[in-house]
Formats: C-alpha cells, sequence, structure tokens
C-alpha cells in the first residue's frame, strides 16, 4: 500500500500512522450533549465503498492527512491535509 | 541418460560432481540437480507426504511438487529445495526427504498398503476417541510418518536480505513477451525492472527447438537481454515476483547465491524485494497440467513440455523408450522432438475425436513399475486394451495460464470455453497488464505481439509517447487443448489417479468430498489438503476441480478456482524479516553516559527503545541489596541519575500557553516565567494519556516533559490538536529528546553538588521549588530546572547532547565527594513508589484522572481534551481508586496480585484491586506498593486479603495513602 503525501509526494504504508476515521476532525463543542460526544468517540459507520480515513506521516513531514480510501478495492483516491 | 548434440544451456567441458544420499552424482555446469540426476540415470527422487510413495520428477520448473530435497550439512541444511530449479554446484550435499532406511527402501511404505483407509478426513474420523490420546499418541505418530523435509533445529546461519526498488514499469517473466515487453518500453525512455524466476531469460526459447528471426530462440533471447541491458533496464534474473500487493507495490524473491558453489560469506543467500512500480506486465507465461489416469505418479512419469526441456536446455531424457498421451497438440510436439533426437516413442495416445492420423486413440488406462515406469496399458476408443513397454511417458493435459499474481488482490479468474481454461479477470490488478501465454496466447507469434502491445498500453496509462517496436520473425501454432480429463479406470482396476501430488490427493478423495457434502472448491480444498502444499497445486488444482465439477453435476465456471494469495512460490521468512533478528529486531536508543554506566557494571533495562540502568553493583551486591543502598543514599545524601530518556517538546509561538491549556487538564496560561508545573493529559475518551511537568522558559516559549513510553504518542497527539482542532493557534512544535543531556540531582546534598558546578547563585530565592531557569555549566548554557520525582530536595540538570557524557562523570566525582553517587531505575522506583508518584505502570490507559485522585486538576474553567468524556457519571464513582498498601505481615508484596476483603472467596467475583507497583521501601523497613481498590480512599485503615496466584502469595495488607514517606512534602522544598 503507498500514499502520496501532498507535501512529500509518493511514499509506503510503512512510514504513516494510522489513527482512524477523520469523524475525529469534527469535535464537538465542549458545552455539546452527550449524544454527540458519544457519537464522537464511539459510533462509526462501516461501509462497503469510500470512507474517509485519517493518516499521519509520522516518518516523514508529519503531517496529517484525510484519505479517501475504498474499502472493498483499498484503492486510494485523495489524499489532502486533515482540517 | 544424456541425449549426444542436446543440451543448450549446459557445458560439456565443465563437469562437476555433488552428493546426492550416499552417491555421487556426475553433472556438468548449467544443469540442476534434477537434470543432473536424470541424467545420469536417476529417477526416483522423493518419498510422497502421506502414502510414501516413491516419485520422480514432474516438471523442469517451479511448480515440482515431487521432486523435493534437502540442501547442505548441519546448522546450514535446507529442507524442501525442488530439485527443478536448485543448480547443481560442485560438492554440493544433497538428500531425499521423508524416507526411511533409504530411499528405494522406506518402511513407511506400508501407509500405501493402507491407502484405502487413509483417504480424505481420515485423521477427523478414526482418531477420535479416547481424547487424550490425540495429543499423545496419535498427533506425534502421524507427525513423525508425514511430512517432508525437517528443519536443523539450530539458529539460521544463512545471511539474509532485503531491499527496495522502484520503476516505471515492471516486467514479470522474461519470456517471449516478457522481453518484447521491456523492449518497448525500454525504447520510450521508460525506467523498467525485468525479473524472472530462471538464471537464464528467454521462457520457453531456453527449452524448444524454435527460431526466431532466422536464429535459435534462446540466441534470440540472449541478444535481447543485451539490448535490454544497453538500454538501461535493471534485469532481474532468479528473481520471483512472488505478490501483488495494493498501490503497485510486488514482493520478489531474489535467490542471490544458491547458484554459487563457494560463496563470498557477505553475499546474501535470499534477497527479499519490495518494488513499487508505476505499471507492470505480467508476462508469467502458462504450466502445464497433468492428466488424472490411474497410477500416474510414478517416477518416470513427467509433463510432456518438462521432457522438451530436459532434452532441449539439458540434453536428457528420462528414458530410452517414452511414450506420450496427451490431450492437447504439445504433446505431438514432444514425441516429434524426441524422434528427431532418436529416441524411441513407441505409442503417441491421444483421446480427442481430431487427434492426428499417427496418434493411437484411447486413454492410459494402467502403469506399472514400483520403483520406476516399466510399462503402460492403453485403453483405445475401440475399447480395445493392451499393454505398452516403455520407462517414461510424457503427459500433457493443456496448459494454465499463470496467472496467479493477477487474484492477489481478490479477483477470480474466468474460465475460457474455447481455450478451455481459467484466463485473468481484466482490470483485477490495477496498472497491470497481462500478455502472451498468461493471458492464453500460446502460439510464440502471439506472444511477442501482446508483450509489445500490452507495454504500449501501460506506457499510455503512463502517459508516456512511443514507437512500436519492430516484431521479431516467429512461427508456431498454438497448442489446442481439451478441459481436463479424469480417466476412469476399467472394471477391475485398481482406480487411483493422482491430482495433488505433494499432499497425495486422489481424484476419490475429492469425488467422496462431494459426497459428503464439501462441495464448495473450498470446503473440498480444506477436506482433502489438495493444492495446500509447498508447490500451492500449481499442476493439479484446475484438474481437481473439473472432477470436482463432474460430481457436484455443475460445470467448471460455476465451480470456480480456489483462492490464490502470496506468496507465488515458496518465500523463506528469513527473507522477508531479513536483518530484524537479534539486535536487528528494534532499534536500541542510547543515552550519552551509557558507556559510562555499562562501564560501571550496571546492567541495562530496555525501556521503550532506550537502555537505562538498572542498579550500580558495588562489591557483591545483588540487585536486591544495590537498590535499597540506592535509595537510602538518595534520601541521605545524594544521588545522580540519568533521565534523559524523558520526552522532551519544544513549543513555542503566541498560542503555545494556550495549547497547553487544551491538552492539560490544568491551566499553563496562568505559570510564569522560570516555573515548572506538574500537568495532566487526557485522552478524548476521559482517561489518562500521560503525565509529566512542563516549564515556561519565556513568555511564548515552553518546554513539556513526557513519559519515556508516550513521548512519541503524545508528539502526535500534539500536532494533531495544533493540525486539526485548533488551526487557530500560531505554535510550533519540535522534540528536543535527543538534543538535551539531562540529570537528576536528588538528596539533602543536591544544592550543595549543584551550586559548586553552576555559575550563578543557587538559594531558595533564585531556584525555590519548581523553578526553572537557565544557568551556566563550565561555560556551557544549560537548564536547571528544581523539581523532585523522590521526595528529596533535587533539581535536573541539563546541557546540549554533545556534552552529556562529560556532565555525567562530572556529577558522579561531585556526588562521590558528598557521600552519594549513582542511582538506577529500581532505586528510582522505590523512591517515587514511596511519594506515591504515578508512572504507566498505574496509568495503563484504562484508568482516569478521578481513579488517581486527580480529578480536580480538571479545570472547571476551561475546555481541554477528554474534559467532556471524563464527566460520564460511569467514571466518578465506584471505581477501583489508587491506594498505598503496606505488608501487615512483613511478608512480600507483588506486582499484578489481586485484593479481597478478608473472610471471602478469593475469586474473580469478589476481586476488589490489584497491586501495580510493589518494593521493599528503606525508609520504611517493610514491603509496601501501589496498588488499586474499589473505593479505596474510603477505605484507609482497612486490612485486605492479597492473593497471587502465579507467585503462590496469600498475605494481608493494609491500606494507607498513596503518599507514603514525608506526606507534607517539606523534604523536596525545603
Amino acid at each position: 500500500m503507498r500514499l502520496t503525501c501532498p507535501l512529500c509526494g509518493d511514499r509506503d504504508r510503512r512510514e504513516f500512522y494510522y489513527m482512524g476515521h477523520a469523524t475525529y476532525l469534527d469535535r464537538p463543542a465542549a458545552d455539546a450533549p452527550a449524544e454527540a460526544w458519544d457519537a464522537y468517540l464511539h459510533l462509526r459507520e462501516n461501509p462497503c465503498g469510500p470512507t474517509h480515513d485519517l493518516w499521519q506521516h509520522e516518518a516523514g513531514c508529519g503531517a496529517w492527512l484525510r484519505v479517501t480510501r475504498d474499502t472493498a478495492t483499498h484503492e486510494i483516491t485523495a489524499v489532502e491535509l486533515a482540517r | 541418460m544424456r541425449v549426444p548434440g542436446y543440451g543448450l544451456m549446459i557445458d560439456r567441458d565443465a563437469p562437476l560432481k555433488f552428493r546426492f544420499d550416499d552417491t555421487w552424482v556426475n553433472g556438468f555446469e548449467g544443469d540442476t540437480v534434477a537434470s543432473a540426476l536424470l541424467g545420469s540415470g536417476i529417477r526416483l527422487m522423493g518419498r510422497s507426504f502421506k502414502y510414501h510413495r516413491p516419485r520422480g520428477p514432474l516438471t523442469a520448473d517451479s511448480a515440482e511438487p515431487n521432486a523435493l530435497i534437502t540442501t547442505h550439512d548441519g546448522a546450514r541444511r535446507i529442507p524442501n529445495i525442488r530439485a527443478t530449479v536448485q543448480p547443481a554446484l560442485h560438492g554440493l550435499r544433497t538428500r531425499s526427504q521423508n524416507a526411511w532406511p533409504s530411499l528405494a527402501i522406506d518402511a513407511l511404505e506400508v501407509n500405501d498398503l493402507a491407502a484405502p483407509f487413509l483417504g480424505a478426513g481420515f485423521y477427523y474420523k478414526t482418531f477420535m476417541w479416547p481424547k487424550a490420546a490425540w495429543e499423545k499418541l496419535y498427533e506425534p505418530a502421524i507427525r513423525r510418518a508425514a511430512g517432508l523435509g525437517a528443519l536443523s533445529g539450530e539458529a539460521d546461519p544463512w545471511r539474509q536480505e532485503k531491499a527496495f526498488a522502484h520503476c516505471d514499469l515492471l516486467v514479470v517473466g522474461g519470456g517471449p513477451a516478457g522481453l518484447m515487453a521491456a523492449l518497448q518500453a525500454a525504447e520510450a525512455g521508460t525506467d523498467v525492472i525485468l525479473a524472472d524466476e530462471d538464471e537464464i531469460l528467454g521462457g520457453r526459447l531456453t527449452r524448444e527447438a524454435e527460431q526466431i528471426d532466422g536464429r535459435p530462440g534462446h540466441v534470440w533471447a540472449a541478444e535481447t537481454v543485451t539490448r535490454l541491458t544497453a538500454l538501461g533496464v535493471r534485469i532481474m534474473p532468479r528473481t520471483t515476483v512472488t505478490g501483488a500487493y495494493d498501490g503497485g507495490t510486488y514482493g520478489a524473491l531474489e535467490r542471490v547465491s544458491h547458484h554459487i558453489a563457494d560463496p563470498h560469506p557477505d553475499l546474501p543467500h535470499d534477497c527479499f524485494w519490495r518494488i513499487a512500480a508505476r505499471a507492470c506486465v505480467l508476462a508469467s507465461g502458462a504450466l502445464e497440467r497433468h492428466i488424472a489416469f490411474p497410477m500416474n505418479d510414478r517416477p518416470g512419469i513427467l509433463l510432456a513440455s518438462a521432457v522438451r526441456a530436459y532434452l532441449h536446455r539439458w540434453g536428457v531424457a528420462p528414458g530410452r523408450r517414452i511414450a506420450v498421451f496427451t490431450t492437447c497438440d504439445d504433446g505431438h510436439r514432444t514425441a516429434a522432438d524426441l524422434r528427431a533426437a532418436g529416441i524411441e516413442v513407441p505409442a503417441v495416445i491421444d483421446p480427442r475425436a481430431d487427434a492426428p492420423d499417427d496418434a493411437i486413440r484411447g486413454e492410459v488406462v494402467a502403469t506399472r513399475g514400483r520403483l520406476g515406469l516399466k510399462r503402460i496399458e492403453i485403453r483405445t476408443s475401440g475399447g480395445g486394451r493392451r499393454w505398452v513397454d516403455c520407462d517414461a511417458l510424457a503427459v500433457s493435459g493443456g496448459w494454465n495460464p499463470t496467472l496467479h499474481l493477477t487474484c492477489h488482490l481478490g479477483a477470480r479468474p474466468v474460465w475460457d470455453e474455447n481455450l478451455a481454461t481459467f484466463l485473468p479477470k481484466a482490470g483485477a490488478v490495477p496498472g497491470m497488464t497481462v500478455a502472451g501465454a498468461a493471458a492464453g496466447l500460446f502460439s510464440t507469434t502471439q506472444t511477442l505481439e501482446s508483450g509489445a502491445a500490452k507495454a504500449r498500453q501501460a506506457l499510455d496509462g503512463l502517459g508516456r509517447r512511443h514507437q512500436p517496436v519492430t516484431l521479431p520473425d516467429a512461427r508456431s501454432e498454438a497448442a489446442r487443448q481439451i478441459a481436463p480429463l479424469d480417466v476412469r479406470a476399467p472394471k477391475g482396476v485398481r482406480h487411483r489417479a493422482w491430482l495433488d501430488f505433494q499432499n497425495d490427493v486422489t481424484t476419490k478423495d475429492v469425488r467422496q468430498a462431494a459426497q459428503e457434502n464439501f462441495a464448495s472448491v473450498e470446503h473440498m480444498k480444506r477436506y482433502t489438503t489438495q493444492g495446500m502444499a509447498t508447490d500451492q497445486g500449481k499442476t493439479s488444482n484446475v484438474a481437481a476441480l473439473a472432477v470436482l465439477a463432474d460430481a457436484t453435476g455443475r460445470g467448471i465456471p460455476e465451480t470456480g478456482t480456489t483462492t490464490f494469495r502470496p506468496p507465488f512460490s515458496p518465500v523463506p521468512i528469513s527473507a522477508m524479516g531479513a536483518g530484524a533478528e537479534g539486535a536487528g529486531f528494534a532499534p536500541e536508543r542510547f543515552t550519552t553516559s551509557d558507556p559510562a554506566m555499562r562501564k560501571a557494571g550496571a546492567p541495562m533495562i530496555e525501556t521503550g527503545l532506550w537502555y537505562r540502568p538498572g542498579w550500580f553493583p558495588q562489591g557483591s551486591e545483588d540487585w536486591r541489596a544495590a537498590c535499597t543502598r540506592e535509595a537510602a543514599m538518595v534520601r541521605a545524601t545524594v544521588g545522580v541519575a540519568d533521565v534523559s530518556t524523558l520526552g522532551k517538546i519544544d513549543i513555542q509561538g503566541p498560542g503555545a500557553a494556550a495549547l497547553l491549556d487544551f491538552v492539560y487538564t490544568n491551566t499553563f496560561s496562568t505559570l510564569k516565567q522560570g516555573r515548572v508545573r506538574y500537568g495532566l493529559m487526557l485522552r478524548e475518551d476521559g482517561h489518562v494519556m500521560d503525565d509529566g511537568t512542563t516549564a515556561r522558559l519565556g513568555p511564548e516559549h515552553f518546554v513539556m516533559t513526557t513519559t519515556t513510553a508516550a513521548a512519541g504518542q503524545v508528539m502526535r497527539h500534539l500536532e494533531f490538536v495544533t493540525q486539526c482542532l485548533r488551526p487557530d493557534l500560531d505554535v510550533a512544535l519540535i522534540s528536543t529528546t535527543e538534543q538535551w543531556a539531562q540529570f537528576s540531582v536528588a538528596g539533602p546534598h543536591a544544592r550543595t553538588l549543584i551550586q559548586s558546578l553552576v555559575a550563578e547563585p543557587v538559594t531558595d530565592e533564585t531556584f525555590p521549588f519548581m523553578a526553572c531557569g537557565a544557568v551556566t555549566v563550565a561555560g556551557i548554557a544549560g537548564r536547571l530546572f528544581r523539581i523532585s520525582f523522590s521526595g528529596e530536595h533535587a533539581y535536573e540538570i541539563a546541557v546540549p547532547s554533545r556534552y552529556g557524557a562529560h556532565l555525567w562523570r562530572d556529577l558522579l566525582a561531585r556526588a562521590e565527594a558528598l557521600g552519594g553517587g549513582p542511582y538506577g531505575m529500581e532505586a528510582l522506583n522505590v523512591l517515587r513508589i514511596e511519594k506515591g508518584f504515578v508512572t504507566h505502570s498505574e496509568i495503563t490507559g484504562r484508568v482516569t484522572a478521578f481513579d488517581i485522585g486527580m480529578d480536580r486538576m480538571i479545570s472547571a474553567k476551561k475546555d481541554c481534551i477528554g474534559k467532556a468524556a471524563s464527566r460520564r457519571p460511569a467514571l466518578l464513582a465506584h471505581r477501583e481508586e489508587l491506594v498505598g498498601l503496606r505488608s501487615a505481615s512483613g511478608a512480600q508484596i507483588t506486582a499484578g496480585a489481586h485484593l479481597y476483603n478478608q473472610g471471602t472467596r478469593p475469586d474473580a467475583e469478589n476481586d476488589q484491586g490489584y497491586v501495580t507497583s510493589p518494593c521493599y521501601s528503606p525508609a520504611l523497613g517493610t514491603y509496601i506498593a501501589l496498588g488499586f481498590l474499589r473505593d479505596g480512599r474510603a477505605r484507609m485503615g482497612e486490612t485486605v486479603r492479597m492473593v497471587d496466584r502465579v507467585r503462590g502469595q496469600d498475605t494481608l495488607v493494609e491500606i494507607v495513602a498513596p503518599v507514603q514517606v514525608d506526606p507534607e512534602g517539606g523534604r523536596a522544598r525545603g
């Protein structure tokens, strides 16, 4: 598996750290209801098809990346800086 | 036997000798072990896995199921080497496998007589009871009887290597298709890697009598290789591409020195490559199918293409009278080639209605010859039967494209009715196109053409311009073939037709599986073990599923294939993991004081990737005595320890204070410059991530300290927070763990020592407890922190790493002059347990701030990571809480022991908590510990029962506050 870091280019998967679904980017407000926090922390879709992952180019530039990956084919369709 | 005038690839002027069992075998440079043995008239090369049937080679390539041998001696012994690909080396020691006392007289051949009882599922059905006998009796006996070669049982001394390569186009296979693909791409200026499992490129051109461009095929191949090399193509012979992975990554095994009799000691045996290719042309050719006919496994029965290969490449014939049995035009080619070489071909048997006139229309229905073929019985289409004397039989059941790599990402091949074979599914592996025989194009002309065409297709994908290369002139007809044949024995003839030679699977086993409703091809495979041996059923899978299709009444396409997974052929684990044995397993990180500590005899303990001293033994001290002395020394005089391994993160910028407020539970924006504060960090789920101190060196400049183990995790976390959650903060982070050497100086004489070292005055006014600042250490700019992990008056002093070794020596000399010395991890641990400080023994990832009594550190005035989740009611009541433990009986407290109320049964139901960090406390003169106890803070003074089932400890402990020494903290502040 390879990922194309927008800053460094095409690299081997071993340079990257996998965190989980990109839901982690949408942190609820401090006073959000418990349901919002529960969804943020625990509830994930399990799609057969495109999904969004968070990866860090840990052994490279250190940037966090939002990766669009197809769970059925493992095809990577987009790698962008997480924001 | 050798055939005069034949042998394209052997050098008759370079004879060599090697040993096979107790025999010296003559061969020539260019021989494989199998070709040299056949050339010497030895056909019996092994015994089968289950029935111990005598076997000889079936193939002349890597698909070989039978001719498995062991090479080399002692620790260097390598089992299960295919004699058909192992080059014959002068002086090489080779041995047959799975036979005792000898290959010709194998005692366990008795298994073959019992074969009617040893069919599919036999183990599951027979050894049901008594249950205890399975492990003690049946399994060991079966393991002894069955099996292939054995490992030496010693550490593997072979040097292995792994490597990475990158290219625009990877061409898999160096036959006519692969050579043309590489040529087309190289002419277009593309960066090409051409890998082939053979020593000599050319594929079947090295094994056939065939003309290309008016010269022998192998000459054309060699010339093309020269041309490719000149064009900059990286040629990788002896390299099998073993797997296709995501994103254009391919695994490949290069056999670096298998072909060298006396390799240089620095040369690896194998090299495992990871090749990143933007595009790939798969030109892996095709594998010939065997035919399932009764007793089709005798030595002397070979695939027709292998017979031609032995004849043309090595000048060897497996017999003097060679019959041919074929369901494919290719068998007739073998007959013609043999006759041209002056070898007698007593019969060519072809069951097809349109068989050539000179063939006998019929089937082989029986064979004779225990250790080697002697005669065959033919049943003609008219029903007549007769015996024919022959000492070898060339068999062709048609060809299967070698499409394994196209299936590695999950695609299934597609049955083609016209070609009577499976073809690769289009687009099965992104970036891969399939050329030549692997795509079902079986004539040399088609193959050359498709190699160039598929390369152009790949070049289009890469956006490269190209001019079509000139195609060489070749003439050959594509061989026509029919679907796999299952020849049924006549009545009264024992019918055993082998499919998988290596695992001894017969057509009967497959039919039995279907009968017992293991009718799916994946179930049949697992029930019969068809295709599960080291050859992965390369010559037998398609024939087996044809039998299954027949037995279940479904068609072949409906029956489908089993899944092909990497690796295509066996890869030694030692090659994949090359360099990772011993010290190569993980990186090693050393502090600047490491050499001095080792010299002092300190045993070094792994903590994360770091090595830290356990203790500093004096005289005959054991670890306990040294640890107790060092801990007492710190409390009495002064001790010095290297704490450089703790993570240090330099944080600067206008947003630095706000970032710390967000990642720590407590507030750092209020921290004054020149002061240090303890901070607690949570994960977003409300559990403790890490703790440590952070110093404010300037208005916008902080240095965060993490624990040794969590340094990487915390850095990653901070980078996530700054990039993704708080991009509004103007802040920069960098790890400086390795840039600073930092030492703890702790004990009543700590200030005396520090003052003797630094230029600035060190007093309670200039450096009060929890102060920090710049100091000058022997003219060097350093940092001083007045912090304590021992409860004593203590400092941490830091200098740039290049001065670390010198400062360590200096600190030791000064400490010893004050009656102190170094202390190790054991004493450091004792000191912190006495003071109730937590480490990752306590904050294990399932512990909250509430659990360790720090819930009040979660500021009510601001948001922070983990705050919302930490407020969940279930995390704030009836928890196992951090407590101190003290031995009530004088007996030792042990880590991992569990706590129970007195008078209850010590079982899971009554579990009240557990011990995390025990030690002997020299300050208290008894065994103490930290641990977690249900509702523990409300239970001070209680006595509970501690049970350690692993060490057999059962004693009473008293519940006390976590801080057991100097609870007021006067010693650290004073």
